[in-house]
């Protein structure tokens, strides 16, 4: 009897390994390492292996880290949020202006409630009226970004408050920049509640099949909103990180940066179909664009060059991963 | 614990005024497998979507085990141990097997984080208890369709279901599936679960089921135990006596012309296994079958829809390739498919973007579109297929299903085929336009084309076709000419197989 489980569990451990084996699942990782080795070996002499160059890497990709966390769980429940470089733009003034006025708590309170307030009206939208997330959020995008610049007149705003900037992306602990600390703290996070909270589960059923998810008892309007909700927080958090490294709220923070969280989402692996996602694909999605582009620059290519380059490879790893 | 494990009484439903269920009373024993039968539109599906929660209970009583209920959603259905096996299944492909069993009833650790090797253990287990071999790790993308539906059963079982309601649970099964099903309903029946058994299959409901409901326009026609009726029995209280509905066989002129299309053993995907079919000129074919014989399989090859696996298509005397949809058109083949929404009409677009659409190629002179001729191609339709729209311009959707379906004939008939094949094309239309269908068909023929007309309504096949080719597991099974078929009863015996 005993024998028999035994067997039974190592045939079993057997057929998921062979089950797990299906390199389009891996193509991320390969498509890292083979980029990294590349530019390992091409630019040996150009320092793109000293500590700091790699550091600045993972400095310059951690807001987007960071957003597209948010992001994996938004396009995993099969819905897509255009506005996160607005929000990032809007929070960031926002936290700015509080700080000013108000202190540090408030300040950062204001920021948050900034995106869970934007992201709110989005997920209302999709999950009760009914709008598809690309109009609503597409609209939202320019909502937010001429908020930001009427409430500040396009002006920058400047914060002195030293706290903030050492917490939010200025300072290091050690050796680890914060930034770096943000970002992984997201990534671990949000990687535990995709894959072993309730939460996550209902988010990629939802995505995956919301009829089904909805017949299974899943209340898959409670988990759309949920997902935009939980979006708006984490682009304004992007958005506050900007404002610490920066030491300044600017509308212009996060211009851009929802095609940027998008490609690192697919480029690591979640379905922009829904119900299959990764923050951990995500975030070597996040850490592969920053490769490329701090490859490129050091490469010497020109911003022109350097945009093509990075539309090639985003999209050749898009097509290696889609399932027939 | 008292009482039948389901007795519904005096259950009525109307939809916009018409009367779908009428006075109808049904009752599940502990540990039976009770087939429920009739014909499109008697009313099953609407009796179990009442005693699923789906649509709410107007008239009449539910009790589950000797206790009123009344379901406000299907979840509360569930709750009380009812469960719907679904026909187009209700899983998330994207989730494994044991994450889809406990989709929102996870197992947690002690951290209250999901723990996935709890569920597979206990699926793992369910499926032993089932006796079958599913890995509850696997994605739900790869499982075959037979261990989709088994995975569907075993997530009813783990919510405690005593019901089970399973609706033509085999049309997508193979023999072998299909007694691998059977021997596990008889295993869950020998638990004291309970299944209503939907099907048309009337051999199927001889071998697994203890008693029989006949359903026909919304009533209970009888319920008896298996033993104390026979198939022929049951078809006649399907079909009943009174149902002409009008549609009269006409014998017609010039269906003996030459030989239009020949097709010889034609296999496309699972469902197509060698067709071999003769169809001439001025001639109607009906095509006869249960669901999943391959009939609308057979119209989606030779329309160039499906790729065609072996077998030839001869035209005219010409073996031809029909690669793709324009190929037929080319070859003026025309299909009329079966589900206007999703294949027949664009519905936002205006009835005159509909009806063009094919034509687009043959109007336009270097990519221009000639608007006028269009114009006067629609109008020509529109008037002669009595199409009621407040203009060509108004949106499809705003048309009535009749109206709507006329479109899509007048949409084909406009690139003028020589072969029409229709699936269905009677299917939620009204009893006024379905004459005129008809009418059509007959019409179009006559002018020395051909027609395959494929249709689950038998009146409307034996008042039109020349000869009835009766489909089964992909191929033609029998062919009889019309005259030969003395009525309604003897073309159901030949669908089902019983003689």
């Amino acid at each position: 009897m005993a024998q028999g489980g035994s067997t039974d569990s190592i045939g079993g451990s057997l057929r998921r390994a062979s089950r797990a084996f299906d390199w389009r699942q891996y193509v991320i990782y390969i498509g890292f390492v083979i980029i990294f080795v590349f530019f390992a070996i091409t630019l040996s002499g150009s320092g793109f292996l000293t500590p700091t160059n790699l550091l600045n890497v993972f400095r310059q990709t951690a807001v987007i880290t960071v957003m597209a966390v948010a992001m994996t769980f938004v396009i995993g429940a099969a819905q897509i949020d255009l506005s996160v470089g607005a929000v990032a733009g809007l929070a960031s003034v926002t936290t700015a202006m509080a700080i000013h006025s108000f202190g540090l708590v408030p300040g950062i309170a204001v920021g948050l409630l900034t995106g869970l307030l934007v992201g709110s009206i989005n997920g209302a939208l999709v999950a009760i009226v009914a709008i598809p997330s690309f109009l609503v959020t597409l609209g939202m995008l320019g909502i937010a970004r001429g908020a930001a610049m009427w409430i500040t007149d396009t002006a920058p705003q400047p914060i002195a408050e030293e706290t903030y900037n050492f917490a939010f992306g200025s300072g290091d602990l050690g050796p680890v920049p914060t930034l770096a600390i943000w970002a992984i703290g997201a990534v671990i996070i949000g990687h535990i509640v995709l894959r072993k909270t309730r939460y996550g589960r209902r988010v990629l059923a939802t995505g995956g099949n919301a009829v089904a998810a909805r017949f299974s008892g899943v209340n898959t309007r409670q988990m759309t909103f949920l997902v935009f909700a939980v979006m708006g927080v984490f682009a304004a958090l992007g958005g506050m990180l900007y404002a610490g490294r920066l030491h300044s709220g600017r509308f212009q923070w996060g211009d851009g940066d929802e095609l940027s969280v998008i490609a690192a989402v697919i480029l690591g692996g979640t379905s922009l179909f829904g119900g299959r996602a990764t923050v951990i694909g995500t975030f070597l999605g996040a850490l592969m664009i920053g490769l490329i582009n701090n490859g490129l620059i050091l490469m010497g290519l020109e911003s022109s060059q350097q945009m093509i380059v990075r539309g090639v490879v985003i999209v050749a790893a898009v097509a290696l991963t889609r399932r027939k | 614990m008292s009482g039948p494990a389901v007795l519904m009484r005096g259950i009525g439903k109307s939809f916009d005024g018409v009367r779908v269920l009428d006075q109808v009373d049904f009752e599940v024993r502990h540990g039976e497998i009770h087939a429920l039968v009739g014909g499109n539109g008697a009313g099953k599906s609407t009796l179990m979507k009442i005693l699923e929660g789906v649509y709410p209970l107007e008239e009449g009583s539910i009790e589950i085990e000797g206790s009123p209920v009344r379901f406000r959603s299907s979840h509360d259905a569930r709750l009380a141990g009812i469960a719907m096996i679904f026909q187009e299944f209700s899983l998330v492909s994207t989730l494994s097997v044991a994450q889809n069993v406990y989709l929102t009833r996870e197992s947690s650790d002690r951290l209250g984080l999901i723990d996935d090797r709890e569920m597979e253990r206990r699926t793992r287990a369910l499926f032993e208890t089932m006796e079958v071999d599913i890995d509850p790790g696997r994605a739900v993308d790869d499982l075959p369709t037979a261990e989709r539906q088994l995975t569907e059963i075993a997530k009813a079982l783990s919510q405690d279901a005593r019901v089970l309601i399973m609706d033509e649970p085999t049309s997508s099964l193979g023999r072998s599936e299909t007694v691998l099903l059977f021997a596990l309903m008889e295993r869950l029946k020998a638990k004291g679960i309970s299944i209503v058994y939907i099907s048309h299959r009337m051999e199927e409901v001889f071998e697994v089921a203890d008693r029989i409901t006949v359903l026909r326009d919304g009533r209970n026609v009888w319920t008896e135990a298996i033993d104390d009726v026979t198939p022929k029995g049951v078809i006649n209280a399907i079909v009943g006596r009174e149902d002409e509905r009008g549609f009269e066989w006409r014998p017609r002129e010039g269906g003996g012309g030459e030989i239009l299309l020949e097709i010889r053993g034609l296999s496309s995907g699972p469902r197509l296994r060698g067709v071999d079919l003769e169809l001439r000129k001025g001639e109607i074919i009906g095509l006869a079958g249960l669901m999943g014989s391959g009939r609308s399989e057979l119209a989606r090859a030779i329309f160039g829809i499906d790729r065609i696996d072996a077998g030839e298509i001869v035209l005219n005397g010409r073996p031809v390739t029909v690669g793709s949809p324009q190929d037929a058109i080319d070859s003026r083949i025309a299909l009329i498919p079966e589900d206007r929404h999703e294949q027949g009409l664009v519905m936002d677009h205006s009835v005159r973007e509909n009806a063009l659409l094919p034509l687009l190629a043959r109007l336009s002179r270097l990519g221009i579109v000639n608007d006028a001729r269009g114009d006067r191609v629609v109008d020509a339709y529109v008037d002669s297929l009595a199409i009621k729209t407040r203009g060509t311009d108004l949106p499809v959707r705003l048309l009535s299903g009749g109206n709507q379906q006329k479109v899509v004939i007048a949409k084909w008939l406009a690139t003028e085929p020589m072969i029409l094949i229709m699936d269905e094309p009677t299917a939620g239309v009204d009893i006024g336009t379905k004459y005129e269908i008809v009418e059509r068909i007959r019409d179009f023929a006559a002018a020395g084309n051909a027609v395959i007309f494929i249709s689950s309504e038998l009146p409307e096949l034996l008042a039109v076709s020349d000869r009835v080719l009766v489909m089964r597991d992909g191929r033609v099974e029998r062919t009889i000419p019309r005259l030969e078929i003395g009525s309604e009863e003897d073309l159901h015996h030949a669908v089902q197989g019983v003689h």
